[in-house]
C-alpha cells in the first residue's frame, strides 16, 4: 500500500448556482507520478484540485487518497498528506513573518518548538529562502512569495504536492528557480498550468479537461503531439514544440 | 489614490523601522508597551486647563527616538498628518469658551484657547508615542505584547489579519480607482455611484478572500488554535525599564514640574 495514490472516481461537482464544473471525471494517479492538469479558463482545473484536500465537497463520486476515502474523519490526515499551493501566495501567507507562516503547519500537527525550528529552518533553506525568515510577507517579491508559499506546504512533509497554476506571474529566472524545485521533490507531483513548457518539462503525464470532464489522459508528448486534441480543448503546442519563429528547428522532436 | 498609496508606503517603513538593533529595539515587547500605556495614561488624565504640566513628558519620547536613533523628521510628518482630526475636535472650544484664565497686561487668553492647546500638545503626545513604539517594536511584536498582557487573543488575531491584509486591499483599491480614473477622463466620471459600486465590489473581493485565507489555513491543519512560537524573556533591564519611567510619569503626574521649575528659577532671580 502506498500513501501516494490518488483515485478519482466519477466526481461531479455542481456549485449552488446550478454551474456543473466537474461532470464525471476519473483517474489515477500513482506514487511519484508527475501529472500536469491542462485545460482552457472555465475547464474545472482549480475545481478539481480544490476537491483533492476536501477545501469542496463533491457533489458525487468518490476520492481516495492512498486507499483512504475522504471523509470528514479522514479530512485531518489527508489534508497533512496532500500539500496544497494556492494560485496566489498573498492567500497562504498570512502570519506575520515568514517563519510564523512555514511554522503554522508544524505546530498544528504538534511538533515540538525545536522539531519545529529544525523544520522550518530546512525548508526555507530548500527552497532557497533562509534569509527571508524573519521578514513579513508584504515586503517579498512575487517570486520570494511563491517559494515561501511552497516552504510552508514543504514544511509538513507532504506525500503528495498539488499546485495551482505554480509559474503564475514569475519572472523567467524565479519560473526557472520553481521548476528545478519542483523536478527534485521525489513524491507524487499535480500540477494545474497554461504554462505548457512547464509541463512538458516537469510531467511525464498530462491530463486534458474540457468542459468538465477529462478529454484526454496519457504521455505528455503524445498529447501536445495531437494538433486535433489540443484545438478541441483550447489550447496549442508548447513553444518549444512550435519550432523557432527564425530558423524553424525545434527542441522536442514529434 | 496616491496619498493613500504613500501612507501605505509609509506605514512599511515604520515596521522597517523595528528592524534596528538599539537597547531600545532589544527591550521585550512587553515592557515597551507598558511604558507607552502609563505614559498615555498619565498624559490624558489630565484637567482639559492643564497645559504647562504637559511639557515635561516630551521628555520619553524625544529620549526614545535619540536612544532608538528613529529619524525625527519622518515620526513629525506622521504626527502632522494627524493635525486636522485634532484640528476638527479643538477648533470650537476658543468660540464657545471665551471665559479669560489669564492675563498678561491688557492681552487675555480665553479658556477655550487653553483647552484647545492641551488637546493638541496631549495629541501629539499620544500619538506620537504610539508611532514610536511601533518604530522601535513592530506592529505584530506590539500584538503579541498585548495578547501576553492579557488582551483577548481574538483581538489580536484580528489586529494581526488586519495589518497584514491592509496592504494587499490598498493595493487592490488602488488599482480599483485608478481604473476609474482613467476611464473618466479627468471629468468626474459618475461620481458617487461608481465610488458606491466600487466600495461593494471590494467588499465582496474581502469577502472571497476570506474564504480562501481559510481554506489555505484548513489545509494546513488549522483547528482554531493560534501557537504562537516565540521566546521573549522579561529580564532585568525590562523591568528597570518599566519601573524607572513608570515612576517618572507618575511623578510628573502628581507634581508640576513646569511650576516647580518656574519657582525655583523666579525664587533665584527675585
Amino acid at each position: 500500500m502506498s500513501h501516494h495514490i490518488v483515485e478519482v472516481k466519477n466526481l461531479r461537482h455542481v456549485y449552488p448556482d446550478g454551474t456543473a464544473a466537474l461532470k464525471d471525471v476519473s483517474f489515477v494517479i500513482t506514487h511519484g507520478e508527475s501529472v500536469g492538469i491542462i485545460g482552457a479558463n472555465g475547464a474545472g482545473k482549480s475545481t478539481l484540485l480544490q476537491h483533492l484536500n476536501g477545501s469542496l465537497e463533491p457533489t458525487s463520486g468518490a476520492i481516495h487518497i492512498g486507499h483512504t476515502p475522504l471523509s470528514k474523519g479522514t479530512l485531518p490526515d489527508i489534508r497533512r498528506t496532500v500539500g496544497m499551493v494556492f494560485q496566489d501566495p498573498d492567500d497562504q501567507l498570512f502570519m506575520p513573518t515568514v517563519f510564523d507562516d512555514v511554522a503554522f503547519g508544524p505546530l498544528n500537527l504538534g511538533y515540538t518548538p525545536a522539531d519545529v525550528e529544525q523544520r522550518v529552518t530546512e525548508v526555507l533553506e530548500l527552497v532557497g529562502a533562509g534569509h527571508l525568515r524573519d521578514k513579513p510577507p508584504y515586503h517579498l517579491s512575487g517570486g520570494e512569495k511563491k517559494r515561501v508559499a511552497i516552504a510552508t506546504v514543504l514544511s509538513m512533509s507532504p506525500d503528495i504536492l498539488v499546485m495551482d497554476e505554480p509559474t503564475n506571474g514569475l519572472d523567467p529566472f524565479a519560473r526557472r528557480q520553481l521548476m528545478k524545485l519542483m523536478r527534485d521533490f521525489k513524491h507524487t507531483r499535480i500540477f494545474t498550468s497554461h504554462d505548457l513548457d512547464m509541463v512538458l518539462e516537469l510531467c511525464e503525464r498530462v491530463i486534458v479537461m474540457h468542459e468538465g470532464e477529462v478529454w484526454a489522459d496519457g504521455p505528455a508528448l503524445e498529447i501536445f503531439g495531437n494538433d486535433t486534441l489540443l484545438a478541441e480543448c483550447r489550447l496549442e503546442k508548447p513553444f518549444s514544440m512550435q519550432g523557432c519563429p527564425i530558423c524553424g528547428r525545434k527542441t522536442h522532436a514529434v | 489614490m496616491a496619498s493613500i498609496h504613500s501612507a501605505v508606503l509609509d506605514l512599511k517603513s515604520l515596521d522597517l523601522l523595528a528592524n534596528g538593533n538599539s537597547t531600545i529595539h532589544r527591550l521585550d515587547a512587553r515592557a515597551k508597551v507598558l511604558v507607552t500605556l502609563v505614559f498615555i495614561l498619565c498624559v490624558v488624565s489630565y484637567s482639559r486647563y492643564e497645559l504647562t504640566p504637559l511639557f515635561p513628558f516630551f521628555i520619553f519620547p524625544v529620549v526614545m527616538i535619540s536612544l532608538a536613533g528613529l529619524p525625527t523628521l519622518f515620526i513629525l510628518k506622521k504626527i502632522t498628518l494627524l493635525c486636522p482630526f485634532v484640528l476638527a475636535v479643538g477648533i470650537f472650544n476658543p468660540v464657545f469658551d471665551r471665559e479669560i484664565l489669564i492675563q498678561f497686561g491688557h492681552f487675555g487668553i480665553s479658556g477655550g484657547w487653553i483647552s484647545f492647546a492641551s488637546i493638541l500638545t496631549r495629541s501629539v503626545l499620544t500619538v506620537g508615542t504610539a508611532f514610536i513604539l511601533v518604530g522601535v517594536t513592530g506592529f505584530t511584536a506590539v500584538c503579541q505584547a498585548l495578547e501576553s498582557l492579557g488582551m483577548p487573543k481574538v483581538f489580536a488575531v484580528q489586529l494581526l489579519f488586519l495589518y497584514r491584509y491592509i496592504f494587499v486591499l490598498t493595493e487592490e483599491s488602488g488599482r480599483a480607482s485608478r481604473a476609474r480614473e482613467l476611464r473618466s477622463c479627468g471629468k468626474k466620471g459618475q461620481g458617487i455611484h461608481s465610488f458606491g459600486s466600487m466600495v461593494g465590489h471590494l467588499l465582496l473581493r474581502t469577502w472571497q478572500r476570506a474564504e480562501r485565507i481559510h481554506t489555505a489555513m484548513l489545509a494546513r491543519g488549522f483547528t482554531g488554535e493560534f501557537h504562537a512560537n516565540r521566546l521573549s524573556r522579561f529580564g532585568v533591564s525590562e523591568v528597570r525599564f518599566v519601573l524607572a519611567w513608570s515612576s517618572f510619569f507618575i511623578f510628573l503626574r502628581l507634581q508640576n514640574v513646569s511650576q516647580l521649575l518656574g519657582s525655583l528659577v523666579t525664587g533665584l532671580f527675585p
